[in-house]
């Protein structure tokens, strides 16, 4: 449990520092484990308060439960809740058949760089975990992007300590990561000690499946499990040597750097 | 396969760092193989993709993510790897060894709390090699093992590691920094990694894998005297929450916190937190915690909160080692944003006393200029006062970052304190401040009152620039406007107060300043706005008003500054009134000033409403 408030307390001051440093901040939710957790982190460092908006790129292919769960959240938590949506592609008739790559760029990429342009944002806050995939596994807790949402990986910031870049060029933006350092278990073992609500796909209700990752409906499949709660899964992850993302059709091959320089993510 | 199924108990940050080409992912890759870590099909993954490049395999691959690390077949940034190992959850970072991307291995050792430092034992002790040692002492890295690798290349032999061995530790010994181990391993073919090496007899110390096991989590930082640097205060509700990283020490409620280099004091009512039952009291050194006090004093970001018995250091001035990574070389004279913990000020590079070659750390002297990955020893100079450590004795609140335009372009720790002109009386100020009896009126019970804060507005310049004109000007508007101001004319102290000085002593600064300061501070204490000019003190003005700063600290200054014709002001000054002046509008500019500051209430009246705190 000593480990999971140490992460806590990581989290924590770098949710601080964004809020301290950026006027017009925000913060993206897919409503999944590790969106949520981060979140409930967010109401850590601000006591019980979410002082900023929460983003949902929607791509109109999420799995119907996971907008409820968004908008009852929403409702219980005072949530100040933006959703954006690339309606132009979508009409235009966008979907995962066309190409994953070429669909998640559209919907949510573009659908992403829209929101943000929109309402001006200088820093988003996001949940990814550097254990997730390998070009995760190299960003930085605070990670400029450039006029086009592009992450140029070869020359990033130096990260020293706890001081992180909050200072940018205009036009340009920081991404907040402050779940680096989380790996999916201790997101599971940190739901289970907070109690943080999650959507019940996540576990087997019966049919010997569940989600392990939570994306858009045609792109995501279940995994074969049993675990039909919270301890269950973690009891699952210890075991296992299957990767998390390996239900996400995005990851093969090297579609996810090449979605990630672009901005996705 | 081989699972880990222990809970973790702890975090743990390891840095892999050396030469480039010296093995660092391979070693990285053969302890997660090696230790059944790897998810599966990755490493059948790996292969494929190097079968299909025509590529042997290579380890390294496994966290060499992009595309262009795996073609030219180096690391460019930092990777944070997860490892777990009995009961111990490990994040290890591969730093990069190319010259190239040194900020990036420095990023990734500033994380760590101990390191692999590997050594190709053909080709022995590089720059690299050197360096990357040298900066992990820089760093604070402490814990750390040297990794003697490709030791199959070698036929495996003793006296080849005991040369390397030696050659090393007479390096590290210069800056006193000791090796827990030096392990002979081969990266590539798993000896002395996970497993212990057949090939290698002779050897029967730790594996590399034991010796992640026996480093250390840095705990003792809790039993160091308290340090907080606060970070934020938030009003989101009834509660004025101050949060802020404990980064030594402990604090519970009912403690009398000394906030540095404000002096402002007051008592911890409670500890905050959202969903912990029950509410905690306490909170000790790692913690991001929050506070409210029994007092609405005004503190902000930057400040260190700590016990009185242990303060930390204030000043204008230290010096220190420094690395520099800014694309532009560090010059002296320019200015830069300095971030020491929390607190951000403008700084300028006092002087450069000399820089360090890390091959040799032989010591060149004289230089202007700081260039990109060299180590420097420096003084730095600060527009205000900095609260601080020296990093031997607290290792967060003693280092600090410089910030060049838009990017953090260096970083360096504290060694010494470097006094500077106001170290007395800020002294004094603080003795004083701690000792001061207070009435039940509190501060704020006057400010409600009265429709405004004290503060003092301070009038510089030369001779007959209007100074004394302009402030009888200001305090008759102030009170016509219904403000209790007082106009503190020095001639005033001179025959009264000042009585007692020799003749020689009414002609220096330095005393006359010191009991003008003590009186503008008894008065702003009062509530009043103060107003006042240097009149007394001729062309010493900038001296003088330095002591008075100094001895009001922390109430507002509003600094104006008076002169005929165009000149550099005195630092810090807030309105700049050059050539003949119009006296109304010169009020005006002082009254809106006061009004940006938060002195003045928006309005007068039954409930004044202020726009900032101060
Ligand atoms: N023979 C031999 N080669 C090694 C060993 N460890 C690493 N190498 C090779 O050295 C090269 C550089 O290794 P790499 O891990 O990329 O070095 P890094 O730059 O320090 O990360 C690769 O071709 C490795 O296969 C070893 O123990 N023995
Ligand atoms: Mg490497």
């Amino acid at each position: 449990m000593k480990h999971l408030r140490q992460l806590e307390d990581q989290s924590v001051y770098i949710l601080r520092e964004a809020y301290k440093h950026f006027n017009n901040l925000a913060m993206l939710w897919s409503m999944g484990k590790d969106s949520t957790v981060l979140l409930w982190l967010a109401r850590k460092a601000f006591f019980g308060h979410v002082p900023f908006p929460l983003l949902h790129v929607d791509t109109s292919y999420k799995i119907p439960a996971m907008i409820e769960y968004r908008d009852r959240l929403a409702r219980e938590w005072r949530l100040d809740l933006v959703v954006g949506q690339n309606k132009e592609a979508l009409a235009a008739g966008m979907n995962h058949t066309l190409g994953r790559v070429v669909c998640c760029t559209a919907l949510k990429t573009n659908g992403l760089k829209q929101l943000l342009e929109n309402k001006g944002y200088t820093g988003v806050i996001l949940g990814v975990r550097a254990d997730e995939e390998g070009t995760r596994a190299k960003e930085r807790y605070f990670s400029p992007r450039d006029k086009h949402g592009d992450w140029d990986f070869r020359d990033q910031p130096p990260e020293l300590w706890d001081q992180y870049k909050t200072t940018f060029p205009p036009g340009t933006h920081i991404r907040i990561h402050p779940l680096l350092d989380w790996t999916e278990i201790n997101i599971w073992e940190y739901i289970k000690l907070e109690n943080i609500p999650f959507i019940d796909l996540y576990l087997d209700k019966g049919d010997g499946t569940r989600y392990r990752s939570l994306g858009c409906a045609p792109c995501t499949t279940p995994i074969k499990s049993t675990a039909k709660t919270v301890d269950d899964i973690i009891e699952e992850l210890r075991h296992t040597t299957v990767a998390e993302r390996s239900g996400r059709a995005q990851d093969e091959g090297r579609g996810m750097e090449l979605l990630r320089k672009d901005g996705y993510m | 396969m081989q699972v880990n199924v222990t809970k973790p108990s702890e975090n743990l940050n390891i840095v892999i760092v050396g030469h480039v080409d010296h093995g660092k992912s391979t070693l990285l890759g053969r302890l997660y193989a090696d230790t059944g870590s790897l998810p599966d099909g990755k490493l059948e993954k790996v292969q494929a993709i190097c079968k299909q490049q025509g590529k042997e395999f290579e380890y390294a691959f496994l966290f060499d993510a992009f595309l262009e690390e795996q073609e030219q077949g180096i690391t460019i940034d930092t990777a944070r790897t997860f490892f777990m190992w009995k009961g111990r959850q490990y994040i290890i970072i591969d730093a990069p060894g190319h010259k190239e991307f040194l900020k990036n291995m420095i990023s990734g050792a500033a994380r760590a709390e101990a390191a692999l430092l590997l050594i190709d034992a053909l080709e022995g002790v590089k720059e690299q090699s050197k360096k990357h040692g040298y900066l992990l002492s820089l760093l604070g890295v402490r814990q750390f093992a040297v990794v003697v690798n490709k030791m199959d290349l070698v036929g495996y032999r003793q006296d080849v590691f005991d040369g390397i061995e030696k050659e090393y530790r007479e390096f590290l010994g210069q800056f006193k920094a000791v090796p827990a181990q030096f392990i002979p391993v081969s990266a590539k073919l798993g000896d002395n990694i996970a497993n212990r090496s057949q090939a290698m007899s002779w050897y029967s110390g730790p594996t590399v894998l034991d010796t992640l096991s026996a480093f250390q989590k840095e705990t003792a930082r809790s039993e160091q005297p308290l340090r907080l640097s606060v970070q934020d205060v938030y009003k989101f509700d009834a509660r004025r929450i101050i949060t802020g990283r404990i980064t030594a020490g402990r604090l519970k409620v009912g403690d009398h916190l000394v906030f540095s280099p404000s002096n402002k004091r007051a008592n911890i009512r409670t500890v905050e937190a959202f969903n912990i039952e029950p509410q905690p009291t306490e909170g000790q050194a790692g913690q991001s915690i929050g506070i409210t006090l029994d007092e609405q004093i005004f503190v902000e970001r930057g400040e260190i909160a700590s016990h009185q018995e242990h303060l930390p250091s204030v000043s204008t001035a230290f010096r220190a080692n420094l690395f520099w990574l800014g694309k532009k070389p560090l010059e002296k004279g320019r200015k830069y944003l300095l971030r020491v913990a929390t607190k951000e000020v403008d700084c300028e590079v006092a002087s450069i006393h000399r820089i360090i070659d890390t091959m040799d750390l032989a010591q060149q002297q004289g230089s202007n200029s700081v260039g990109k990955n060299q180590v420097a020893e420096l003084t730095l100079r600060t527009k205000a006062p900095v609260a601080f450590d020296l990093s031997a004795s607290f290792e967060a609140t003693g280092r600090f970052v410089l910030v060049d335009e838009y990017d953090i372009a260096g970083g360096g720790i504290i060694t010494e304190l470097v006094h500077d002109d106001q170290e007395f009386l800020r002294e004094e100020a603080r003795r004083r401040d701690f000792a001061w009896v207070k009435g039940e009126v509190t501060v704020e019970d006057r400010a409600q009152q009265y429709g405004h804060r004290a503060a003092i507005v301070l009038i510089t310049g030369g001779r007959h620039t209007g100074k004394s004109f302009l402030a009888r000007k200001l305090e008759g508007r102030l009170v016509a406007d219904g403000r209790h101001a007082y106009l503190l004319d020095g001639e005033n102290l001179r025959r009264g107060l000042d009585a007692d000085l020799s003749e020689e002593e009414r002609g220096q600064t330095t005393e006359m300043a010191r009991r003008y300061g003590e009186v503008a501070r008894l008065l702003i204490d009062t509530g009043l706005i103060v107003v006042s000019t240097t009149n007394p003190f001729g062309m010493a003005y900038r001296e003088a008003s330095e002591a008075i700063r100094t001895l009001v600290h922390p109430a507002p200054v509003i600094a104006v500054h008076m002169s005929k014709t165009a000149e550099e002001p005195p630092p810090n000054t807030d309105v700049v009134l050059t050539g003949p002046t119009d006296f109304d509008a010169a009020t005006a500019r002082i009254l809106d000033e006061l009004k940006r500051r938060g002195v003045l209430a928006q309005a007068i009246g039954a409930k004044p409403v202020f726009q900032y705190s101060i």
